[in-house]
């Protein structure tokens, strides 16, 4: 079940889920709450231990339940703390996008950035620029 | 249902002023399942730390949510706090209010609150599906493994051999002693570098309990805190350590001669070598690259076109007590660490990309470690200090600050710490050395922070008259044999042109060359210049965020010679802590597998980066993965490539994470 697109919402009202790495996004996000680099309120982050972690299934979830931008943030590629995971991630989320498409979300709702622990700077950049894309989309209802 | 306990931080006023605690306190009442909800000034400190406890016991509470700062700041504190309380650790949740909502939303006070209510909601959901999870003990190698054997890692591996610990003191170069010992003085003190730094050289490879290991590599870094397995790569130096007396016949007699590095070029030494003179071990070497026996073989092994090399083998017969040997080739040896100190240093940054300062192209512009090699009197000019071009000295001598420092454009965006000292100390020396010299510094700030070094900068321009020229220069250029260098004053704001003998550039320090395949190897942090990342700026300086891993020197930012020693001290008693325990538990947060839903697929062994997945046969002679707890590290890498959903990750089960997307609707 997929919400449809009711013009109900506005743009604060946009709503965007975040999937961050413990050891590099989510301490990025930490950098940018420490040194005060301020992003929009409407993004909610949630830790993982590695973005490999993250189930396409939920991120699918989330686009069911009517967010309007999925993001999922780890290690630059080979700074992973596992050594691979976002290798992982990277190549399952190339092959989640056409399946969006499928599901009438535009590929355009699912990021996937790089954010190492100290680019606090870079993640605020980030959600500031996700958020004025989906701004750009036409809004997304919230499901019954 | 699951009885929790709620506690919201104030963290002073940083959470309390852009977020509207009462109404956070209200909502969350509302809760199902939240049966408690109390506030604290600072709920980190120990009447904070109290009050989680009383609540625990008095309300009977069966969970904790704590809406406080980053989960990775105070975790580990209140994990603390209710296992005192007779609570498992693992049934505690953060939402983190402060870094992820707080800090950033300051200048929105209605969203900072409705993001705090529903950063605590989910963290409240992910919470009421918690379990409590129980670590292992497992045992502690007491053993430590230094890597880079400049002065912090030779500090290092003392302090934790004395400590009563044995210690691996890795080093690529042919000798122990670093960047130190290429210095000729080391200021505020003027003491001789070489004088300080080689007692310290041999009380090392003295050391009953340290092993050296020169000319060798740290190839790869598997296991974890405690139980480590290092593959190091010990390559071959092609002369038998135990019979070479280092008698010196085979480096004086070589007849092949090739700019020395250790003397930055400026020097030769022969095919066969020892790096300097007080070189600990004083074995020498043989550079494969330049040996002309070896490079006959690789001709004929390779059947090249043209002359072939003579087969030179001098040192050979000359060698008194028969120790070369050509046989030997480079080894590989895996050796088990419960700690490792990272000690990988600096190497100065190349200023040829300041092409309008003529570096490589004047021979009589050079850098500051190239200067210290001309000053020292074991260097290629026995300590006189001579003009690289015709080998007159220098009268006039213009230094120039921060190249590749402060100067985001062609270098970095740092202040390398050093230079503005080494500079002061240039200008006494070559004061010293004659009198008649007159420098010049051309300078941004003056930078002279640590105990003594006021004064010492003061020190060169009152008695060493050096002249302090605020300002950047534009350009060097040759006329008459001389440098002319333009620059700005800009405290008169007008050009000045000064003619000189000798241009030393203050070179900017930078990560030694390999420093992020390094990290990379031992799964640690490094930020964009590539310097290492501390586990906390402030409270961590010398740990990472990888358990066990601990950093000293400039791999983790330019550092002197004090800072450097302290560093290498306080890594080794943070390693020398962790080897005098006898277990260590492990992180509980592991993978688990269903056996009812695993279908054998295997998916789990492809993806997992640590070999944790093992298989095993069912009763029905089905396959099955299981976990091996002690080496799964709670990636979750081989819960998404679970087809069959048969495998979940303790802490961070797929019910927690849907709870907390669920909780936002």
């Amino acid at each position: 079940m997929v919400a449809s697109p009711v013009n109900s919402s506005t743009d604060s009202d946009l709503r965007i889920v975040g999937f961050l790495c413990n050891w590099c996004s989510y301490a990025g996000a930490d950098m940018a709450g420490t040194s005060r680099e301020s992003y929009p309120a409407n993004i909610r982050l949630i830790r993982v231990p590695c973005s490999g972690r993250v189930d396409p299934m939920l991120i699918v979830k989330c686009f069911e339940m009517g967010a309007d931008g999925v993001l999922v943030a780890g290690c630059h590629p080979g700074d992973c703390h596992y050594g691979e995971g976002n290798f992982h991630t990277r190549r399952r989320l190339a092959l989640l996008r056409p399946f969006l498409d499928f599901l009438g979300i535009e590929q355009e709702r699912l990021r996937l950035e790089w954010v190492s622990a100290t680019e606090g700077k870079l993640f605020s950049r980030v959600v500031a620029d996700f958020e004025q894309e989906l701004k750009k989309l036409a809004p997304r209802g919230v499901a019954a | 249902m699951s009885r929790i306990g709620v506690f919201i931080c104030h963290c002073g006023r940083n959470i309390a002023e852009p977020v509207d605690i009462p109404a956070v306190m209200e909502a969350t009442r509302a809760i199902p399942g939240v049966v408690y909800v109390d506030e604290n000034q600072f709920t980190c400190s120990l009447p904070g730390q109290d009050s989680v406890r009383r609540a625990i016991v008095e309300q009977r509470l069966d969970r904790v949510v704590i809406g406080a700062c980053s989960p990775r700041m105070h975790e580990e504190t209140f994990r603390k706090a209710l296992a005192s309380a007779g609570l498992n650790p693992y049934l505690l949740e953060i939402a983190n209010i402060r870094e992820h909502c707080a800090w950033v939303h300051g200048n929105d006070r209605p969203a900072a609150t409705a993001k705090a209510i529903e950063l605590v909601r989910m963290a409240v959901a992910k919470a009421a599906r918690n379990q409590a999870l129980f670590p292992k003990e497992i045992g502690v190698t007491k053993r430590a493994l230094v890597i880079g054997g400049g002065i912090a890692g030779i500090q290092a591996a003392l302090d934790i051999a004395d400590a009563g610990h044995e210690v691996v003191l890795v080093e690529r170069e042919p000798s122990i002693g670093g960047r130190m010992a290429q210095l000729d003085k080391t200021f505020p003190t003027l003491d001789c570098s070489a004088c300080i730094l080689t007692p310290k050289m041999v009380e090392a490879s003295q050391h009953p309990l340290i092993t050296l290991r020169t000319c060798a590599q740290v190839e790869a870094v598997r296991g974890f805190v405690g139980n480590f397995e290092v593959d190091i790569k010990q390559g071959a130096r092609k002369v038998d350590q135990e019979k070479c007396t280092s008698c010196g016949i085979c480096w004086q007699k070589c007849p092949e001669k090739v700019p020395s590095e250790f003397e930055m070029g400026q020097g030769k030494r022969s095919a066969i070598y020892i790096p300097f003179a007080q070189a600990v071990p004083a074995i020498p070497v043989i550079d494969t690259e330049h040996c002309r026996y070896i490079r006959y073989l690789k001709f004929n092994e390779d059947k090249e076109e043209g002359k072939a090399p003579p087969q030179c083998r001098i040192c050979e017969k000359l060698c008194p007590p028969q120790a070369i040997d050509w046989e030997e080739e480079d080894s590989l040896i895996t050796e088990k660490f419960g700690a490792l100190v990272v000690a990988t240093g600096y190497k100065p940054f190349d200023p040829t990309v300041y092409e309008e300062f003529g570096y490589g192209h004047y021979p009589d512009v050079i850098t500051g470690l190239e200067l210290e090699r001309l000053m020292s009197a074991s260097g290629p000019t026995d300590g006189q200090v001579l003009r690289p071009s015709d080998g007159t000295p220098p009268k006039t001598v213009v230094f120039v600050s921060c190249i590749g420092s402060r100067d985001e454009t062609k270098g970095h965006s740092y202040c390398s710490q050093t230079c503005c000292m080494y500079m002061a100390k240039h200008a006494i020396l070559l004061q010293e050395h004659d009198p008649e010299v007159q420098s010049y510094i051309f300078y941004i700030d003056i930078r002279a922070t640590g105990k003594g070094y006021e004064e010492f900068s003061r020190r060169a321009q009152e008695e060493a008259g050096a002249q302090y020229l605020r300002g950047r220069i534009a350009k060097v250029y040759p006329k008459d044999g001389k440098l002319v260098v333009q620059g700005e004053d800009s405290l008169i704001g007008r050009p000045v042109e000064i003619t000189a003998d000798l241009v030393v550039l203050a070179a900017a320090m930078e990560p030694n060359t390999g420093a992020a395949e390094m990290a990379q190897r031992l799964s640690i942090s490094y930020d964009s210049d590539h310097f290492f990342v501390q586990a906390h700026p402030k409270l961590r300086p010398v740990e990472t965020q990888t358990d066990g891993v601990f950093l000293a020197g400039s791999c983790i930012f330019p550092s002197d010679i004090p800072q450097s020693v302290a560093q290498g001290s306080a890594a080794a008693s943070k390693a020398a802590a962790l080897l005098n325990r006898d277990h260590l538990v492990t992180n509980p947060m592991t993978a688990l597998v269903d056996p009812l839903k695993c279908t054998g697929c295997l998916q789990c062994v492809a993806v997992c980066p640590f070999n944790a997945v093992e298989t095993q046969l069912s009763r029905e002679q089905r396959t099955l993965a299981v976990i091996n707890e002690g080496t799964c590290k709670g990636c979750g890498l081989c819960v998404s490539a679970c087809r069959p959903g048969a495998i979940d990750l303790r802490g961070t089960t797929n019910q927690q994470l849907l709870a907390e997307v669920m909780a936002l609707w």
